[in-house]
């Protein structure tokens, strides 16, 4: 599927307040998973699925032309599973199974299990790698698609991201994107107090690549970034998206207790409640 | 029955002949795509690079972001062949090789060079004893150990053809030949050096060559042992392994790697739930190695024809 059509914002907030509800329904269903990192990856994800940035065809998943989305910060997933479930990739019905025995949606991403699942992640570092096998696959084969890779802020702790952000700005590889969802916390607490990222920008532009800087929740100005990323040659871009942990749920935002806790039917009603009003 | 004596000629190392078959599969095969980590002169993988530039990426000494691009290849259809020292890519790459290539069975070869003690001076931070043990316990992967070049030759060429991951475990130096040139080797099957029925002498590496000197020994004693290259190690041949304990009633293994979770855990494993026979193992034990020459460390460490012509009379006494 093509999108031509300019995005309209109002339609991909709307999109976003649905997303946010399948994130939080789904996972008190499940009584587990990453709320607080799912919800932080709303608008990006809304933006990359929705608002024409991903060049993909749902109803062929392996489409050798399509771009490609990992999920690096695996434990995010449930905004992921909810994007393709209303792209159509699978049902939406399908969602209710989540983390249960015999379903498609595993608790972290599963490639060959999932359709629009490109990785298997959970153990966290190693998107990136995966991001830059695919580029230089594309590069060798004459293709324009793009990649994209989603990092966690906590997860640039793993050394295997900056084994491939040296590799990546060295190769020059311009048909990757990284998009880093800063929220600012990992399990045990903030990146900051544990150990620190900072000066994330210029860690990046240090291995050369372009960095970006963003207000993840402000749809426009990520879709701006996105499609700034895909037209810069000869570096990588570096998104970093400064977000909000359990972004859309009051009692989840920047409340570490719901990085990996899923809520109780009483919470999950207020969700929902406060994400329909939003 | 009565066999010549063996005369086994000294050829290229198992590494060497690697670089060569990757060339031969790249020029006829252009998803063949080779990364190596700053070892590609050690590797081989050099053979490959110097002929591709295009498709043979050194990235460098990132064992973990190696084995990830490997899988991005693999996922977006290239056979990417992936070549460091076998202690360095399972070791640091064995997360990876976990995610993003036994879990997705993805098309990812690994080449893990400089197997085994037989490396020689530069000592247990080089000496790879646990790589089958570490490629083995991965779903899916074949885990195939070459004893000369040309084993190594066809084994190159069987993991371009396989679907799904596979290890090969390459050696540092020169291996006594064993096969013929063109030799088939098909994943999971073991190939019958000698035939025999007192005993069987299973190995695989640099081991099959002291298993066909040590099956000389034997036989002037008038012990008529069968010799079985073992290549594959994952997926076992059982078959022919039900057939030796049957056959003959009792079995040597031999290799070069630890005595948890090789060969011979494979073969013992095999044969508990089928055809149980006694099995005495040459192997490293529970211990790493040493600096030293290789034939002084392979005689050291007991990984020679003696060592397997005294285990081959120490389980026949259990027969």
């Amino acid at each position: 599927m093509l999108s031509t059509r300019p995005p309209d914002i109002a339609e991909l907030e709307a999109v976003a307040r649905t997303l946010r509800a399948h994130v939080v329904r789904t996972i008190a269903a499940a009584g587990s998973g990453h709320p607080g990192g799912s919800l932080s990856a709303v608008e990006i994800v809304t933006a990359l699925y929705f608002g024409g940035i991903l060049r993909h065809d749902p109803a062929r998943p392996r489409w050798p032309d399509r771009d490609r989305f990992i999920l690096s910060k695996g434990h995010g997933v449930p905004v992921l599973y909810a994007a393709l479930a209303e792209r159509g990739y699978f049902p939406v019905s399908e969602l209710a199974s989540l983390r249960q025995v015999n379903s498609r949606l595993q608790g972290h991403p599963v490639q060959g299990v999932t359709p629009g699942i490109e990785a298997s992640t959970g153990s966290l570092g190693q998107g990136l790698s995966i991001g830059i096998g695919h580029a230089i696959a594309g590069r060798l084969d004459g293709k324009d698609f793009h990649s994209y890779v989603m990092l966690g802020d906590g997860e640039c702790q793993e050394g295997q991201v900056w084994e491939a952000a040296m590799t990546a700005g060295n190769y020059e590889i311009d048909t990757l994107t990284a998009i880093l969802d800063s929220n600012r916390y990992q399990l045990d607490g903030a990146v900051e107090d544990i150990n620190s990222l900072q000066p994330i920008v210029d860690k990046f532009t240090a291995f050369k690549w372009n960095v970006l800087e963003v207000d993840g929740h402000d749809l426009a100005a990520v879709l701006d970034a996105l499609r700034a990323a895909r037209e810069h040659r000869g570096r990588p871009t570096c998104i970093v998206a400064h977000t909000i942990k359990g972004k859309g749920v009051t009692f989840m935002e920047n409340n570490n207790e719901f990085h990996g806790k899923a809520p109780t039917r009483e919470q999950l009603e207020i969700a929902l409640s406060q994400i329909v009003h939003h | 029955m009565s066999q010549a004596k063996t005369a086994l000629r000294l050829g290229r190392a198992t590494r060497e002949a690697y670089g060569d078959a990757l060339l031969e599969l790249g020029k006829h095969n252009r998803d063949i795509v080779a990364i190596d980590a700053d070892l590609a002169k050690s590797t081989f993988s050099w053979t490959f690079g110097k002929h591709f530039p295009e498709r043979f990426f050194n990235i460098g000494i990132q064992e973990a972001n190696m084995v990830g691009m490997a899988s991005g290849l693999a996922s977006s259809g290239k056979i990417p062949f992936i070549s460091s020292f076998a202690a360095f890519v399972m070791g640091k790459g064995f997360d990876q090789l976990r995610m993003g290539a036994a879990y997705p069975h993805l098309n990812v070869k690994v080449a893990g060079s400089h197997g085994g003690i037989s490396i020689g001076e530069d000592g247990v931070s080089q000496q790879s004893v646990e790589d089958v043990a570490l490629a083995c316990a991965l779903p899916g992967f074949v885990v195939c150990v070459p004893a000369d070049e040309h084993a190594m030759h066809a084994a190159v060429l069987a993991a371009a053809r396989h679907d799904g991951p596979v290890y090969l475990r390459l050696g540092r130096p020169k291996a006594l030949i064993v096969h013929e040139p063109g030799v088939e080797l098909e994943f999971g099957r073991a190939i019958t050096m000698r035939d025999g029925d007192t005993l069987t002498l299973v190995a695989n590496g640099l081991l099959v060559a002291q298993a066909l000197l040590a099956a000389d020994e034997l036989a002037a004693r008038g012990i008529d042992a069968r010799v079985l290259d073992v290549h594959t190690v994952k997926p076992i041949d059982h078959d022919a392994l039900e057939r030796a304990a049957g056959e003959t009633g009792a079995l040597v293994v031999a290799e070069e790697h630890l005595h948890h979770g090789g060969l011979g855990s494979a073969v013992a494993s095999s044969l508990a739930s089928h055809t149980p026979a006694p099995i005495e193992f040459v192997d490293l034990g529970d211990r790493y190695a040493e600096s030293g020459k290789p034939d002084d460390l392979l005689r050291k460490y007991e990984l020679t024809a003696e060592a397997i012509v005294s285990a081959a009379r120490r389980v026949l006494d259990r027969k």
